[in-house]
């Protein structure tokens, strides 16, 4: 475009992003701005069997301060996504930007805290140190480490266990420390990938509730990965149901619960209705495949 | 009661089987007597032709009893029994002031200054050898196949060459038996090193790239404490390997001092009963080394959260 035409363009594209801007962002008052925005997005595997279409042609844009499930059977390319926004793989076609910026840049820039379906923890180090360890590698403070190691073990209910090894804990307790050293340097985005899935029920449910209050306590982005329906509903303000082969996003769904909700509403109509959608929407994509 | 007059001792025979100090020391102490046995037949045995061949030169006449008293008291015999050993052993230890050069503590304290200074450098350079192969595929291949090769020379043919070689550039003493100490053990260490750098589960592996973590920190921070486990049990192979490399290296060097000069002049004289004590001590060593490796490996466990 020839700069000549500037002044009119400028003010222009400004509208028009403000426009998809509210669309995206539903019902919040101020503008928020985009903290992920995929397009065209295909990952391609050579395997030995061939080629395998983990992410085919997948577009989506996530405001700041949503919390947004993928769903989907196994195969359906929602970790493999999540991995492509942490910059932990690279995508063959298609763009990506995370809060503006490419996902390597975002990644060097330490945008975002990422919980992996294992808690990971370092068994040479103690509760305290696992939580220190992204700070001792981002160069903080010896006081700050020690002040968030305090505040984030605190944030999961882990006061007192400072000094424990992590096979000491439960696996609950675990994953909640590996939640506490994602959010220890307060990154704006938090990626989670069946952060829960190994846990039994009980302790599910109480997590789900617990990272629900955390969420609307510290306003992050959350990117959340999982196969339970439940889960995806009560904790989202919007579900993406994908499907394999290729992996692609068939159906995304507003879930439009208050920010403080409780394990209740899933007795409600409104949480029925929304998981009947996601189960079609689930099974569709099975139908495909078969 | 005749019954509980009998059911009483054996209650008390379950109650030492069952005593903690029994349950721990009754297979070791079983297995050394099982051996003592076996090496004291032996010694019959071998010695036996000996034994009679020198009543018959003298032309003495001798018993059954006399022909296995020889046996267990030869000057050289083919095999000494082990009270002989023993014997040698307690009086070259503590018969002679630990600086004379009768005494095994002298010839241990020359064998082991080589053999921990060997050790020192075959551990270092055997753990930047792993690192160097962990960071790049390119030495991997280029270097793996010569480390190898390195091993398949025995050590008996390369001992005198190294000793000359480094005779001709000045090095005498102390190094070059280290060197040679160092080049059997680096091995092990490089073998379980690389196993070692590459054990991080990939999950954290993940989690150093999510944070932007410099390669020094991945090292730093997850790399060695993942080793560490893999460090102490190629440390203790590497440990004896390195005393036998110390005490190969004083063979060709004519045997002057250490535990392989022992051998050597014991072999020399046919003093079969010097090599044995020889072998004896070496023996203790190796193991107080390897436990001396055990031990810090428990202490370094310890600080490192290890479940008890």
């Amino acid at each position: 475009m020839p700069l000549a035409n500037k002044p009119f363009a400028t003010p222009l594209t400004h509208l028009a992003m403000n426009k998809i801007l509210d669309a995206t962002a539903q019902s919040a008052s101020p503008p928020r701005r985009l903290a992920i925005d995929v397009n065209n997005l295909s990952l391609t595997f050579e395997t030995a069997d061939g080629k395998v279409d983990a992410l085919s042609n997948v577009s989506l844009q996530i405001a700041e301060g949503e919390f947004v499930s993928f769903i989907g059977p196994s195969g359906c390319g929602k970790t493999t996504l999540l991995r492509v926004i942490a910059d932990l793989q690279q995508p063959t076609a298609g763009s990506l930007l995370v809060n503006g910026i490419s996902a390597e840049q975002a990644r060097l820039d330490r945008r975002y805290g990422y919980v992996f379906q294992a808690p990971a923890l370092f068994p040479w180090r103690t509760i305290e140190q696992n939580l220190k360890l992204p700070l001792e590698i981002m160069g903080y403070s010896a006081s700050e480490q020690r002040q968030r190691a305090e505040r984030y073990l605190a944030l999961v209910n882990l006061s007192g266990f400072e000094r424990k090894y992590p096979w000491q804990l439960s696996g609950g307790m675990q994953q909640r420390v590996s939640i506490a050293r994602a959010l220890s340097f307060d990154p704006a985005l938090l990626l989670m990938d069946e952060p829960f899935g190994a846990l039994d029920e009980i302790v599910r449910d109480h997590l789900n509730e617990q990272l629900l209050q955390l969420w609307d306590k510290t306003g992050k982005t959350v990117l959340f990965v999982t196969h339970s329906i439940p889960e995806a509903v009560f904790l989202s303000t919007r579900i993406v149901v994908m499907s394999p082969r290729p992996g692609r996003i068939i159906d995304i769904i507003d879930c439009d619960f208050p920010r403080q909700r409780t394990l209740e509403i899933r007795e409600t109509p409104e949480f029925l209705k929304i998981a009947q959608r996601v189960r079609i929407g689930l099974r569709a994509g099975h139908s495909y495949d078969a | 009661m005749p019954i509980g007059a009998v059911a009483l001792p054996a209650s008390a025979a379950a109650t030492f089987r069952r005593h903690p100090l029994v349950l721990r020391y009754a297979p070791v102490v079983t297995i050394v007597l099982a051996l003592l046995v076996i090496w004291y037949i032996a010694a019959i045995l071998m010695n036996l032709t000996l034994v009679r061949d020198g009543f018959e030169r003298e032309e003495t006449p001798y018993t059954l009893s006399d022909l296995i008293q020889g046996t267990m008291s030869a000057e050289r015999p083919l095999l000494p029994a082990p009270h002989q050993v023993i014997a040698a052993f307690t009086d070259s230890v503590f018969g002679y002031a630990p600086t004379a050069p009768r005494s095994l503590i002298y010839h241990s304290a020359v064998t082991l200054s080589a053999t921990l200074l060997g050790f020192l450098l075959g551990a270092v350079f055997g753990i930047a050898l792993a690192l160097l192969i962990v960071h790049s595929r390119v030495l991997e291949k280029s270097l793996l196949p010569w480390i190898i090769c390195s091993q398949m020379v025995p050590i008996l043919a390369l001992a005198p060459i190294f000793i000359v070689v480094l005779g001709a550039i000045g090095l005498q003493g102390l190094l070059p038996k280290s060197i040679i100490s160092a080049y059997l053990c680096f091995f092990p260490i490089t073998i379980g090193m690389v196993k070692g750098f590459s054990a991080p589960d990939p999950m954290q592996l993940d989690l150093m790239r999510t944070w932007s973590a410099s390669p020094r920190q991945v090292l730093a921070k997850l790399r060695w404490p993942s080793a560490l486990p893999y460090l102490f049990a190629s440390l203790k192979v590497a440990i004896s390997i390195s005393l036998i490399g110390a005490i190969v290296a004083e063979l060709p060097t004519g045997g002057e001092a250490g535990i392989g000069a022992r051998l050597l002049a014991g072999s020399y004289y046919g003093q079969t009963i010097q090599i044995w004590s020889a072998l004896l001590d070496a023996a203790i060593l190796a193991s107080g080394l390897i436990g001396l490796v055990g031990l810090t490996e428990r202490l370094v466990g310890r600080r490192m959260g290890a479940r008890p």
